[in-house]
Protein backbone atom coordinates (compact mmCIF):
# COMPACT_ATOMS: atom_id res chain seq x y z
CA UNK A 1 0.00 0.00 0.00
CA UNK A 2 1.10 3.66 -0.88
CA UNK A 3 2.53 5.61 1.80
CA UNK A 4 0.73 9.33 3.24
CA UNK A 5 2.91 11.71 2.21
CA UNK A 6 4.13 15.10 3.01
CA UNK A 7 6.10 17.16 0.73
CA UNK A 8 6.69 20.63 2.71
CA UNK A 9 7.49 23.30 0.95
CA UNK A 10 10.70 23.16 -0.25
CA UNK A 11 10.12 20.00 -2.18
CA UNK A 12 8.31 22.20 -4.39
CA UNK A 13 10.79 25.00 -4.77
CA UNK A 14 14.67 24.12 -4.39
CA UNK A 15 14.41 21.16 -3.09
CA UNK A 16 12.24 19.91 -5.79
CA UNK A 17 14.55 17.04 -7.31
CA UNK A 18 14.38 15.84 -3.62
CA UNK A 19 10.17 14.88 -4.24
CA UNK A 20 11.37 14.18 -8.49
CA UNK A 21 14.25 11.06 -6.61
CA UNK A 22 11.89 9.91 -3.86
CA UNK A 23 8.60 8.91 -6.39
CA UNK A 24 11.18 7.56 -8.63
CA UNK A 25 13.08 5.44 -6.04
CA UNK A 26 9.81 3.98 -4.02
CA UNK A 27 7.97 3.97 -7.70
CA UNK A 28 10.93 1.25 -8.72
CA UNK A 29 10.80 -0.36 -5.11
CA UNK A 30 7.11 -1.41 -5.62
CA UNK A 31 5.69 1.31 -3.35
CA UNK A 32 3.95 4.93 -4.12
CA UNK A 33 3.45 8.36 -2.39
CA UNK A 34 0.14 9.68 -1.85
CA UNK A 35 0.35 13.60 -1.36
CA UNK A 36 -1.83 15.04 1.51
CA UNK A 37 -4.29 17.57 -0.17
CA UNK A 38 -4.15 20.76 0.86
CA UNK A 39 -1.04 20.50 3.26
CA UNK A 40 0.14 23.51 4.57
CA UNK A 41 3.70 24.65 5.50
CA UNK A 42 5.04 22.74 8.69
CA UNK A 43 6.07 26.31 10.49
CA UNK A 44 9.52 25.31 10.25
CA UNK A 45 11.61 26.84 13.17
CA UNK A 46 10.60 30.46 12.70
CA UNK A 47 6.89 30.15 12.88
CA UNK A 48 7.77 28.36 16.84
CA UNK A 49 9.74 31.24 17.61
CA UNK A 50 6.76 33.59 17.08
CA UNK A 51 3.76 31.56 18.33
CA UNK A 52 4.01 27.85 20.34
CA UNK A 53 0.46 26.82 20.08
CA UNK A 54 0.19 27.92 16.37
CA UNK A 55 3.52 25.94 15.22
CA UNK A 56 1.93 23.26 17.14
CA UNK A 57 -1.57 23.60 15.29
CA UNK A 58 0.13 23.76 11.76
CA UNK A 59 1.70 20.23 11.87
CA UNK A 60 -1.51 19.09 13.66
CA UNK A 61 -3.81 20.40 11.14
CA UNK A 62 -1.41 18.23 8.47
CA UNK A 63 -1.99 14.87 10.65
CA UNK A 64 -5.82 15.41 10.55
CA UNK A 65 -5.55 15.80 6.89
CA UNK A 66 -3.83 12.22 6.58
CA UNK A 67 -6.39 10.67 9.17
CA UNK A 68 -9.08 12.33 7.50
CA UNK A 69 -7.77 10.46 3.70
CA UNK A 70 -7.77 7.18 5.24
CA UNK A 71 -10.63 6.77 7.96
CA UNK A 72 -10.77 3.73 10.09
CA UNK A 73 -8.51 2.08 13.44
CA UNK A 74 -5.37 1.60 11.58
CA UNK A 75 -1.76 3.92 11.83
CA UNK A 76 -1.01 5.79 9.16
CA UNK A 77 3.00 6.51 7.92
CA UNK A 78 3.19 10.14 6.60
CA UNK A 79 6.67 10.56 5.31
CA UNK A 80 8.25 13.48 5.38
CA UNK A 81 11.02 13.94 3.50
CA UNK A 82 12.72 17.45 4.94
CA UNK A 83 14.27 16.83 8.00
CA UNK A 84 12.82 20.11 9.06
CA UNK A 85 9.05 18.89 8.27
CA UNK A 86 9.89 15.89 10.00
CA UNK A 87 10.88 17.02 13.15
CA UNK A 88 8.02 19.40 13.38
CA UNK A 89 5.86 16.73 12.82
CA UNK A 90 7.30 14.62 15.43
CA UNK A 91 6.70 17.69 18.09
CA UNK A 92 3.12 18.28 17.08
CA UNK A 93 2.59 14.09 17.63
CA UNK A 94 4.52 14.84 21.06
CA UNK A 95 2.97 17.80 22.49
CA UNK A 96 -0.59 16.20 21.70
CA UNK A 97 0.47 13.09 23.06
CA UNK A 98 0.96 14.50 26.44
CA UNK A 99 -2.26 15.95 27.24
CA UNK A 100 -0.78 19.38 28.51
CA UNK A 101 -2.27 22.83 28.15
CA UNK A 102 -1.51 23.14 24.66
CA UNK A 103 -2.48 19.97 23.38
CA UNK A 104 -6.35 20.98 24.69
CA UNK A 105 -6.02 24.24 22.64
CA UNK A 106 -4.95 22.99 19.28
CA UNK A 107 -7.48 19.66 19.79
CA UNK A 108 -10.12 22.99 20.11
CA UNK A 109 -8.93 24.78 17.33
CA UNK A 110 -8.53 21.63 14.92
CA UNK A 111 -12.39 21.31 16.30
CA UNK A 112 -13.83 24.29 15.24
CA UNK A 113 -12.50 23.67 11.69
CA UNK A 114 -13.75 20.63 11.38
CA UNK A 115 -10.71 18.74 12.34
CA UNK A 116 -9.65 15.89 14.69
CA UNK A 117 -6.31 14.52 15.41
CA UNK A 118 -6.53 11.31 17.20
CA UNK A 119 -3.18 9.99 16.81
CA UNK A 120 -3.05 7.36 14.03
CA UNK A 121 -1.01 9.08 11.95
CA UNK A 122 2.67 8.64 12.66
CA UNK A 123 5.48 10.88 11.14
CA UNK A 124 8.18 8.54 9.37
CA UNK A 125 11.16 9.90 7.66
CA UNK A 126 11.83 8.25 3.86
CA UNK A 127 15.31 7.01 5.25
CA UNK A 128 13.75 4.90 8.22
CA UNK A 129 11.11 3.42 5.40
CA UNK A 130 13.60 2.58 3.26
CA UNK A 131 16.17 0.85 5.55
CA UNK A 132 13.51 -0.52 8.07
CA UNK A 133 10.36 -0.88 6.38
CA UNK A 134 11.91 -1.94 2.82
CA UNK A 135 14.69 -3.39 3.88
CA UNK A 136 18.20 -3.22 2.86
CA UNK A 137 18.04 -7.44 1.26
CA UNK A 138 15.49 -6.01 -1.21
CA UNK A 139 17.55 -2.09 -2.16
CA UNK A 140 20.64 -4.58 -2.53
CA UNK A 141 18.24 -7.30 -4.29
CA UNK A 142 17.43 -4.14 -6.64
CA UNK A 143 20.71 -2.55 -6.77
CA UNK A 144 21.55 -2.93 -10.75
CA UNK A 145 24.41 -0.28 -10.72
CA UNK A 146 25.86 -0.84 -7.63
CA UNK A 147 28.01 2.91 -6.62
CA UNK A 148 31.07 0.65 -6.40
CA UNK A 149 34.03 3.35 -5.91
CA UNK A 150 31.53 5.83 -5.07
CA UNK A 151 33.37 7.45 -1.49
CA UNK A 152 30.28 9.10 -0.04
CA UNK A 153 29.90 11.50 2.75
CA UNK A 154 26.50 10.81 4.87
CA UNK A 155 25.23 13.79 6.39
CA UNK A 156 22.12 13.93 8.39
CA UNK A 157 22.31 17.45 9.71
CA UNK A 158 20.07 18.36 12.45
CA UNK A 159 16.91 17.60 12.40
CA UNK A 160 16.55 13.76 11.78
CA UNK A 161 17.58 12.85 14.42
CA UNK A 162 17.89 15.64 17.03
CA UNK A 163 15.92 15.96 19.50
CA UNK A 164 13.91 12.90 18.47
CA UNK A 165 15.66 9.94 17.99
CA UNK A 166 13.17 7.60 16.25
CA UNK A 167 14.84 5.54 14.48
CA UNK A 168 18.77 6.05 14.78
CA UNK A 169 21.34 7.30 17.09
CA UNK A 170 21.12 11.09 18.06
CA UNK A 171 25.25 10.96 17.96
CA UNK A 172 26.26 8.20 15.59
CA UNK A 173 23.44 7.81 12.94
CA UNK A 174 24.42 4.88 10.36
CA UNK A 175 21.29 4.07 8.71
CA UNK A 176 22.18 6.26 5.33
CA UNK A 177 25.72 4.47 5.30
CA UNK A 178 23.90 1.03 5.79
CA UNK A 179 21.69 1.53 3.18
CA UNK A 180 24.20 3.29 0.51
CA UNK A 181 26.49 0.39 1.38
CA UNK A 182 23.76 -2.07 0.62
CA UNK A 183 23.96 -0.18 -2.68
CA UNK A 184 27.00 -0.94 -3.08
CA UNK A 185 29.06 3.03 -2.43
CA UNK A 186 31.66 3.33 0.30
CA UNK A 187 31.06 5.72 3.10
CA UNK A 188 33.09 7.31 4.48
CA UNK A 189 33.62 7.87 8.47
CA UNK A 190 32.75 11.17 9.41
CA UNK A 191 32.33 12.79 12.56
CA UNK A 192 30.50 15.93 11.70
CA UNK A 193 27.62 14.48 10.11
CA UNK A 194 25.27 15.88 12.41
CA UNK A 195 26.59 18.78 12.93
CA UNK A 196 24.67 22.14 11.96
CA UNK A 197 24.96 23.36 8.02
CA UNK A 198 23.79 27.06 9.66
CA UNK A 199 20.51 26.97 7.66
CA UNK A 200 18.16 24.54 9.59
CA UNK A 201 16.50 27.86 11.28
CA UNK A 202 15.88 30.01 8.10
CA UNK A 203 14.69 28.52 5.16
CA UNK A 204 17.36 29.38 2.57
CA UNK A 205 20.13 29.84 4.41
CA UNK A 206 22.46 32.59 2.49
CA UNK A 207 20.07 32.74 -0.06
CA UNK A 208 18.03 34.10 2.58
CA UNK A 209 20.68 36.27 4.12
CA UNK A 210 20.36 35.14 7.86
CA UNK A 211 23.37 35.34 8.82
CA UNK A 212 25.23 34.73 5.79
CA UNK A 213 28.58 34.55 7.08
CA UNK A 214 28.07 32.17 9.47
CA UNK A 215 25.77 30.05 7.30
CA UNK A 216 28.91 29.83 4.76
CA UNK A 217 31.51 29.38 7.30
CA UNK A 218 29.50 25.72 8.98
CA UNK A 219 29.12 25.12 5.78
CA UNK A 220 32.68 25.49 4.01
CA UNK A 221 33.83 23.70 7.08
CA UNK A 222 31.35 20.47 6.34
CA UNK A 223 32.31 20.36 2.55
CA UNK A 224 36.43 20.85 3.93
CA UNK A 225 36.32 18.44 6.09
CA UNK A 226 34.52 16.05 4.02
CA UNK A 227 36.84 16.72 0.93
CA UNK A 228 39.80 16.06 3.27
CA UNK A 229 38.39 13.00 4.42
CA UNK A 230 38.50 11.52 0.28
CA UNK A 231 34.69 12.10 -0.54
CA UNK A 232 33.43 12.17 -3.91
CA UNK A 233 29.91 13.49 -2.98
CA UNK A 234 27.89 14.03 -0.17
CA UNK A 235 24.92 12.60 0.61
CA UNK A 236 21.86 14.88 2.11
CA UNK A 237 18.44 13.87 4.05
CA UNK A 238 17.41 17.59 4.64
CA UNK A 239 16.51 20.01 1.52
CA UNK A 240 17.91 22.77 3.07
CA UNK A 241 21.56 21.21 4.07
CA UNK A 242 21.27 20.40 0.24
CA UNK A 243 20.61 23.57 -0.65
CA UNK A 244 23.37 25.07 1.72
CA UNK A 245 26.10 22.83 0.85
CA UNK A 246 25.74 23.26 -2.73
CA UNK A 247 24.34 26.46 -3.92
CA UNK A 248 27.00 28.70 -2.24
CA UNK A 249 30.43 26.92 -3.09
CA UNK A 250 31.83 29.51 -5.32
CA UNK A 251 31.15 32.08 -2.58
CA UNK A 252 32.83 29.81 -0.27
CA UNK A 253 35.56 29.54 -2.22
CA UNK A 254 36.23 33.43 -2.56
CA UNK A 255 35.71 34.17 1.12
CA UNK A 256 38.14 31.02 2.34
CA UNK A 257 40.28 30.82 -0.14
CA UNK A 258 39.95 27.53 -0.42
CA UNK A 259 38.37 25.63 -3.16
CA UNK A 260 35.71 22.71 -2.04
CA UNK A 261 33.92 21.42 -5.38
CA UNK A 262 31.84 18.40 -4.31
CA UNK A 263 28.39 16.91 -5.72
CA UNK A 264 26.04 17.14 -2.76
CA UNK A 265 23.07 15.67 -3.92
CA UNK A 266 19.60 13.94 -1.97
CA UNK A 267 20.71 10.01 -0.57
CA UNK A 268 17.37 9.32 -2.65
CA UNK A 269 19.26 10.51 -5.71
CA UNK A 270 22.43 8.20 -4.93
CA UNK A 271 20.22 5.11 -4.66
CA UNK A 272 17.98 5.52 -7.52
CA UNK A 273 21.19 6.37 -9.24
CA UNK A 274 22.23 2.27 -7.85
CA UNK A 275 18.84 1.21 -8.75
CA UNK A 276 19.65 2.55 -12.72
CA UNK A 277 17.08 5.23 -12.73
CA UNK A 278 16.88 7.73 -15.26
CA UNK A 279 18.95 10.47 -14.56
CA UNK A 280 15.92 13.06 -15.41
CA UNK A 281 13.63 10.94 -13.14
CA UNK A 282 15.47 11.86 -10.11
CA UNK A 283 16.00 15.27 -10.84
CA UNK A 284 19.70 15.27 -11.70
CA UNK A 285 19.11 17.94 -13.96
CA UNK A 286 18.43 20.40 -11.46
CA UNK A 287 21.16 20.27 -9.39
CA UNK A 288 24.34 22.74 -9.55
CA UNK A 289 27.08 20.43 -10.15
CA UNK A 290 26.75 16.34 -10.52
CA UNK A 291 29.86 14.36 -11.21
CA UNK A 292 29.91 10.97 -9.69
CA UNK A 293 33.29 8.78 -10.40
CA UNK A 294 32.66 6.19 -12.70
CA UNK A 295 31.63 2.87 -11.94
CA UNK A 296 34.24 0.50 -11.76
CA UNK A 297 33.89 -2.13 -14.19
CA UNK A 298 32.08 -5.86 -12.50
CA UNK A 299 35.68 -6.94 -12.94
CA UNK A 300 37.36 -3.78 -11.99
CA UNK A 301 39.53 -3.11 -9.18
CA UNK A 302 38.32 -1.62 -6.29
CA UNK A 303 38.63 2.39 -4.95
CA UNK A 304 42.14 2.59 -2.80
CA UNK B 1 3.51 45.62 26.38
CA UNK B 2 6.48 45.77 29.23
CA UNK B 3 8.79 43.30 30.72
CA UNK B 4 6.58 42.89 33.89
CA UNK B 5 4.49 40.52 31.82
CA UNK B 6 6.91 38.19 32.21
CA UNK B 7 6.72 37.68 35.58
CA UNK B 8 2.61 37.69 35.17
CA UNK B 9 3.15 34.72 33.17
CA UNK B 10 4.40 31.97 35.33
CA UNK B 11 4.11 29.73 32.29
CA UNK B 12 6.27 31.29 30.60
CA UNK B 13 8.73 31.99 33.13
CA UNK B 14 9.02 28.38 34.26
CA UNK B 15 9.90 27.78 30.37
CA UNK B 16 12.46 30.11 30.29
CA UNK B 17 14.33 29.41 33.78
CA UNK B 18 16.89 27.02 34.08
CA UNK B 19 16.84 26.27 37.89
CA UNK B 20 19.08 23.22 37.43
CA UNK B 21 22.17 24.49 35.14
CA UNK B 22 24.95 23.77 36.65
CA UNK B 23 27.10 26.29 34.38
CA UNK B 24 29.33 23.10 32.76
CA UNK B 25 29.49 24.94 29.72
CA UNK B 26 28.86 21.45 27.98
CA UNK B 27 26.32 23.68 25.47
CA UNK B 28 28.29 26.59 24.84
CA UNK B 29 31.12 23.69 23.64
CA UNK B 30 28.58 21.85 21.01
CA UNK B 31 27.13 25.12 20.04
CA UNK B 32 27.67 25.73 16.61
CA UNK B 33 26.69 29.52 16.46
CA UNK B 34 28.89 30.83 19.61
CA UNK B 35 31.05 32.67 17.44
CA UNK B 36 27.97 34.57 16.36
CA UNK B 37 26.82 35.14 19.95
CA UNK B 38 27.74 38.17 22.57
CA UNK B 39 26.67 36.04 25.23
CA UNK B 40 27.82 31.87 25.39
CA UNK B 41 24.63 29.58 25.94
CA UNK B 42 26.02 28.75 29.01
CA UNK B 43 26.39 32.87 30.04
CA UNK B 44 22.95 33.24 28.93
CA UNK B 45 21.68 30.48 31.59
CA UNK B 46 23.61 32.45 33.92
CA UNK B 47 22.19 35.62 33.14
CA UNK B 48 18.56 33.87 32.93
CA UNK B 49 19.59 32.87 37.12
CA UNK B 50 20.97 36.13 38.59
CA UNK B 51 17.55 37.69 36.98
CA UNK B 52 18.49 39.52 33.99
CA UNK B 53 15.59 38.31 31.87
CA UNK B 54 16.32 41.94 30.02
CA UNK B 55 19.90 41.83 28.90
CA UNK B 56 18.94 37.88 27.78
CA UNK B 57 15.71 39.41 25.40
CA UNK B 58 17.59 42.12 24.65
CA UNK B 59 20.50 39.82 23.12
CA UNK B 60 20.91 38.72 19.68
CA UNK B 61 22.66 35.73 20.96
CA UNK B 62 19.26 34.05 21.36
CA UNK B 63 18.21 34.89 17.88
CA UNK B 64 21.76 34.01 16.43
CA UNK B 65 20.60 30.06 17.38
CA UNK B 66 19.99 27.91 14.68
CA UNK B 67 17.38 25.16 17.34
CA UNK B 68 20.15 23.01 15.51
CA UNK B 69 19.42 21.11 19.76
CA UNK B 70 22.98 19.77 20.05
CA UNK B 71 22.89 21.46 23.06
CA UNK B 72 19.79 19.79 24.17
CA UNK B 73 21.32 16.36 23.37
CA UNK B 74 24.36 16.96 25.22
CA UNK B 75 23.01 18.53 28.39
CA UNK B 76 24.01 16.18 31.55
CA UNK B 77 20.75 17.64 33.28
CA UNK B 78 18.94 17.00 30.54
CA UNK B 79 17.67 20.60 30.20
CA UNK B 80 15.51 21.66 27.35
CA UNK B 81 17.97 24.48 26.04
CA UNK B 82 16.79 24.95 22.52
CA UNK B 83 13.48 24.73 23.68
CA UNK B 84 14.09 27.44 26.22
CA UNK B 85 15.44 29.74 23.86
CA UNK B 86 12.43 29.60 21.65
CA UNK B 87 10.46 30.53 24.28
CA UNK B 88 13.09 33.81 25.06
CA UNK B 89 12.86 34.41 21.30
CA UNK B 90 9.07 34.69 21.77
CA UNK B 91 9.11 36.99 24.36
CA UNK B 92 11.41 38.97 22.97
CA UNK B 93 8.51 39.52 20.67
CA UNK B 94 5.97 39.81 22.81
CA UNK B 95 7.84 42.51 25.17
CA UNK B 96 8.88 44.35 21.69
CA UNK B 97 12.88 44.44 22.94
CA UNK B 98 14.14 41.67 20.24
CA UNK B 99 16.83 43.21 18.41
CA UNK B 100 15.08 45.53 15.28
CA UNK B 101 18.61 45.84 13.12
CA UNK B 102 19.13 42.04 13.58
CA UNK B 103 18.07 40.11 10.57
CA UNK B 104 16.38 36.71 12.26
CA UNK B 105 13.82 38.10 14.18
CA UNK B 106 12.59 40.41 11.21
CA UNK B 107 12.50 37.13 9.20
CA UNK B 108 10.75 35.13 11.45
CA UNK B 109 8.18 37.86 11.86
CA UNK B 110 8.11 38.12 8.37
CA UNK B 111 7.87 34.23 8.10
CA UNK B 112 4.92 33.56 9.76
CA UNK B 113 2.82 36.91 7.85
CA UNK B 114 3.55 34.84 5.06
CA UNK B 115 2.10 31.41 6.23
CA UNK B 116 -0.70 33.04 7.99
CA UNK B 117 -1.68 34.59 4.56
CA UNK B 118 -0.62 31.73 2.31
CA UNK B 119 -0.38 28.68 4.05
CA UNK B 120 2.70 27.80 2.48
CA UNK B 121 6.14 29.27 2.40
CA UNK B 122 7.75 30.43 -0.83
CA UNK B 123 11.57 30.53 -0.98
CA UNK B 124 11.78 32.98 -3.55
CA UNK B 125 9.48 35.62 -2.26
CA UNK B 126 10.61 35.32 1.42
CA UNK B 127 14.44 35.90 0.62
CA UNK B 128 13.18 38.81 -2.01
CA UNK B 129 11.07 40.74 0.73
CA UNK B 130 13.28 40.18 3.44
CA UNK B 131 16.62 41.29 1.25
CA UNK B 132 14.49 44.44 0.51
CA UNK B 133 13.44 45.05 4.12
CA UNK B 134 17.03 44.69 5.58
CA UNK B 135 20.14 45.12 2.82
CA UNK B 136 18.95 45.47 -0.50
CA UNK B 137 22.54 46.50 -1.84
CA UNK B 138 23.29 42.28 -1.46
CA UNK B 139 20.33 40.94 -3.30
CA UNK B 140 23.02 41.83 -6.45
CA UNK B 141 25.48 39.20 -4.53
CA UNK B 142 23.21 36.75 -4.66
CA UNK B 143 21.43 37.16 -7.89
CA UNK B 144 23.60 34.64 -9.93
CA UNK B 145 22.38 31.49 -7.21
CA UNK B 146 19.19 32.63 -7.72
CA UNK B 147 19.19 32.93 -11.77
CA UNK B 148 20.97 29.92 -11.69
CA UNK B 149 18.39 28.19 -9.48
CA UNK B 150 15.64 29.52 -11.44
CA UNK B 151 16.85 28.24 -15.24
CA UNK B 152 16.43 24.50 -13.29
CA UNK B 153 12.83 25.15 -12.19
CA UNK B 154 14.24 25.79 -8.71
CA UNK B 155 13.23 28.45 -7.38
CA UNK B 156 9.44 29.07 -8.61
CA UNK B 157 8.41 32.64 -8.30
CA UNK B 158 5.24 31.94 -7.55
CA UNK B 159 4.48 28.62 -5.25
CA UNK B 160 0.78 27.46 -5.07
CA UNK B 161 -1.24 28.51 -2.27
CA UNK B 162 -4.01 26.41 -0.32
CA UNK B 163 -7.46 25.84 -1.93
CA UNK B 164 -9.45 26.32 0.95
CA UNK B 165 -7.25 28.36 3.00
CA UNK B 166 -10.75 29.13 5.35
CA UNK B 167 -9.80 26.13 7.08
CA UNK B 168 -6.47 26.75 8.04
CA UNK B 169 -7.53 29.97 9.39
CA UNK B 170 -10.17 29.08 11.45
CA UNK B 171 -7.67 26.29 13.41
CA UNK B 172 -5.20 29.54 13.52
CA UNK B 173 -7.80 32.05 14.54
CA UNK B 174 -9.35 29.56 17.17
CA UNK B 175 -5.71 30.22 18.76
CA UNK B 176 -5.73 33.79 18.60
CA UNK B 177 -6.31 34.19 22.38
CA UNK B 178 -3.53 34.16 24.13
CA UNK B 179 -2.75 34.29 27.97
CA UNK B 180 0.75 34.17 27.54
CA UNK B 181 0.99 30.48 29.50
CA UNK B 182 1.79 28.32 26.15
CA UNK B 183 2.92 30.87 23.46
Amino acid sequence: MNYAYYPGCSAKGTGRSYEESLNAVFGALGTGLDELKDWNCCGASGYPAVDMAKAVALSARNLALAEGARPGPAPVDVIAPCAGCYRALLKTERALADGGAVAARVSGALGAAGLRYEGRARPRHPLDVLVNDIGLDRIAEATVQPLRGLRVACYYGCLLVRPYATFDDRRAPTSMERLLAAAGAEPIDWPLRTRCCGGSCYCGGPLIGALPDATLRLSHRLLADAKQRGADAIATVCPLCQFNLEAFQGQMARKFDEPVSLTVGFFTQLLGTALGLDRRALGVHRMLQWRLPEPAGAEGGTHV
Amino acid sequence: MGLSSLDSAPGAAHEVLPQFCMQCGTCSVVCPMIDYMEHSPRVLNAMLMAGSYEDVLRSRAIWACTGCYACTVECPKQLSVTESIYALKRASLRTGVYPRRFVTPVLALQFVRLINRRGRSSEAWISLSLYLRTRPFQLLRYAPVALRLMRRGRLPLWSDSLREPAQLRKVLDALEVTTGEDR
